[in-house]
């Protein structure tokens, strides 16, 4: 996979935007940016970006490859799409934000502690296991995300909200040995497993 | 002027706004015979509304008494008002256009003395001063108003106030009886002029216009600059009637937006680098202005306007576009919020007041035209031989600035006379 990042500087030597154009979902969006900056100043965490949206497409334009793919800014966006309903040029921002937090996952740049990207991971690997979500282990997996210690606090700090989410049936502590799926788990994982091959082959071709 | 007589040889030229003025008096002066109709009870259009032009600063009013002088010298035009064009009918050369008169209840006797407007009581929102004030049932659509002659609001028939106005009334001028009326008019060619109108800043969702009173329009600035307007000249705030002396103006609120209008309106940016002038009209060094913008659209030589302005150490420029707007509840003072452009910093500034300069929309929705008519995807009217010898003049045809409106007003005034001259050597 280290490769794919050389091979993709190689094939778009100095055009960075061609590169986030062909393999970024809603990358050809990117070039219809008018830096007017709505997309920036609705952002309910814009204060927390490092570069808000509108910088980093003109990062993206800029040719500024390792500051974008590096960046922690477009794992911080929470799909509230305030910036989508309100870009003048309909730009579908939130799902740039993704294809380019997903991009540079992919290319292994993507900054190795982001939170959101640890989430999305133990989601990830929560839900293809049986195609429906284990709240139990999703709970445990995050508590624990940073280790022992921190783990044990978070899970105290929110023993009151796991017993509620028990008392409303939210939250099985069968879930434990396994919990409830869909019926047919194999042809979810047939599926996951066709679409990563397309997906790698999509890159190999580069 | 009245003796003109519709025939294939006359041109028809419908909304008197300054474009449709234009063309008549231009087709007129050719010795052309014209036929002025405009719906509201007097001609004269937006820049009756305005207090100054860019880019020469000098007031509308004088522009349009010399246009009016020119229509009453010539006997080729005859002004139809309260009139509005319900169908047409034909081709090039031979139309025949249906329009609906609404009843003035007031006759030509009418001396504008201003008797009928002393003796009722009623009081309704003035539609002139864009609702900010309020005028009674028996009026002058505004001070300059031509015709100059009053008007009685439908909404007073039956009531005693009508009774008032008649009997007040020394000319036997005031007449409840009038009915609206349907009149056939032959043209050769037609002219359409109806203009444009402010677009809706309560769409504008995040800025908050009319849920926060310190949010106003830039066409709402510019009734508040007339002496004789809703603040007797003075910008005031609606909130607390006080003065605004730092004052935020949003370009492009509503304008080249898919949530909104897609096209630039062209004259916005001038609008509010005019506006700001008026700020140091008022107060001198005591003003602040601030402009957010995408990009300062000042074409070719209003250039020289805008870098005037740009001058002015009271006027700063923020390069941005404003996310939303909220309110300092204890003074009522606006809060701009977004991020600059130009560095990418957070801001939430607050002002006096904020105007939102909002753009043009064609006056007529593109399905309420009472014809066929070519239209391109932002509603104006487009140049095309299908439209045969229907001709678009001024803000029907595009967003245009007074200049422009003229120009492409006397363009379409030439094309109109081409037909006609034609039928003439049919005809013979
Ligand atoms: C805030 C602001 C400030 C501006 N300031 C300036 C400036 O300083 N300098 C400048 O050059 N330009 C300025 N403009 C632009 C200017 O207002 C327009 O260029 C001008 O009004 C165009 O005139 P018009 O005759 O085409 O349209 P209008 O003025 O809209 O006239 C159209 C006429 O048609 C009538 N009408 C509408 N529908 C019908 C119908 N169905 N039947 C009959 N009649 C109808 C209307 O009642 C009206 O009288 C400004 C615009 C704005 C928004």
């Amino acid at each position: 996979m280290a490769n794919t990042n050389t091979v993709m500087i190689e094939k778009y030597r100095n055009n960075f935007l061609k590169e986030v154009e062909a393999n970024v979902e809603e990358g050809e969006w990117v070039k219809m940016c008018m830096q007017c900056g709505v997309c920036s100043g609705s952002c309910p965490l814009g204060p927390h970006w490092d570069h808000p949206p509108q910088e980093l497409f003109m990062m993206i334009r800029a040719g500024k490859r390792e500051a974008v793919l590096s960046s922690s800014s477009m794992w911080m966006c929470t799909s509230c799409y305030n910036c989508v309903v309100r870009c003048p040029r309909g730009l579908p921002i939130t799902h740039i934000m993704h294809g380019l937090a997903s991009y540079a996952n992919k290319l292994g740049l993507a900054p190795k502690n982001q939170p959101t990207k640890k989430f999305s991971k133990i989601f990830w690997d929560n839900i293809t296991k049986t195609g429906r979500a284990n709240e139990l282990k999703m709970g445990l997996s995050l508590y624990f995300m940073d280790g022992m210690g921190s783990g044990v606090k978070n899970a105290m700090a929110n023993q009151k909200l796991g017993m509620a989410m028990m008392k409303t049936k939210r939250m099985n502590p069968m879930e434990i040995t396994g919990g409830h799926g869909i019926k047919d788990t194999g042809g979810l994982q047939a599926i996951l497993k066709k679409a990563r091959e397309i997906e790698d082959a999509k890159l190999k071709k580069q | 002027m009245g003796d003109v007589i519709a025939t294939n040889q006359s041109i028809l030229v419908i909304g008197g706004g300054i474009s449709g003025i234009t063309a008549a008096i231009e087709a007129a002066e050719c010795g052309k015979q014209v036929i002025l109709i405009e719906k509201e009870p007097a001609i004269g259009g937006r820049i009756s509304q305005l207090y100054k032009y860019f880019p020469k600063m000098c007031h509308p009013t004088c522009g349009l008494e010399i246009n009016l002088r020119r229509i009453k010298a010539n006997k080729n035009i005859r002004v139809m008002t309260l009139t509005e064009v319900t169908d047409v009918a034909g081709k090039a050369g031979d139309y025949t256009v249906t329009v609906k008169v609404a009843p003035r209840y007031v006759n030509d006797n009418c001396t504008a003395c201003g008797e009928c407007n002393k003796a009722v009581t009623g009081e309704f929102d003035d539609a002139f001063h864009l609702g900010m004030k309020k005028r009674k049932g028996a009026y002058l659509p505004y001070a300059m108003a031509y015709p100059q002659r009053y008007v009685i609001d439908p909404a007073i028939i039956g009531s005693d106030d009508a009774s008032k106005a008649k009997a007040a009334c020394k000319f036997n001028a005031v007449d409840l009886e009038m009915k609206a009326q349907s009149v056939t008019l032959k043209a050769g060619a037609i002219i359409w002029a109806t203009g444009w109108k402010p677009y809706d800043a309560e769409k504008i969702q995040p800025y908050g216009y009319k849920r926060y009173p310190n949010v106003v329009t830039n066409m709402e600035l510019e009734r508040m600059m007339d002496p004789f307007g809703p603040t007797g000249g003075k910008i005031l705030r609606p909130s607390d009637g006080q003065e605004a002396r730092n004052i935020a103006f949003i370009q492009c609120a509503g304008s080249r937006d898919k949530n909104h209008l897609k096209h630039c309106s062209r004259i916005c940016c001038m609008a509010s680098l005019k506006q700001t002038t008026y700020l140091r009209e008022k107060y001198g060094d005591e003003g602040k202005a601030t402009v957010y913008y995408i990009d300062i659209r000042a074409i070719d030589r209003i250039d020289d306007f805008y870098q005037k302005v740009q001058a002015d150490p009271n006027v700063s420029f923020v390069k941005s576009k404003v996310a939303n707007i909220t309110q300092n509840k204890e003074n009522s003072n606006v809060i701009l919020n977004g991020v600059n452009t130009e560095g990418y910093q957070r801001y939430s500034n607050e002002h006096d007041l904020v105007v939102l300069a909002t753009g043009m929309e064609p006056s007529i929705p593109a399905n309420a035209f009472p014809m066929k008519i070519t239209i391109n995807e932002n509603g104006f009217i487009e140049q095309d031989e299908a439209n045969g010898a229907i001709f678009a003049a001024g803000c029907s045809a595009d967003a245009l600035d007074v200049n422009r409106a003229v120009q492409s007003a006397t363009a379409s005034a030439l094309r109109a006379i081409q037909v006609v001259n034609r039928v003439a050597g049919m005809e013979g």
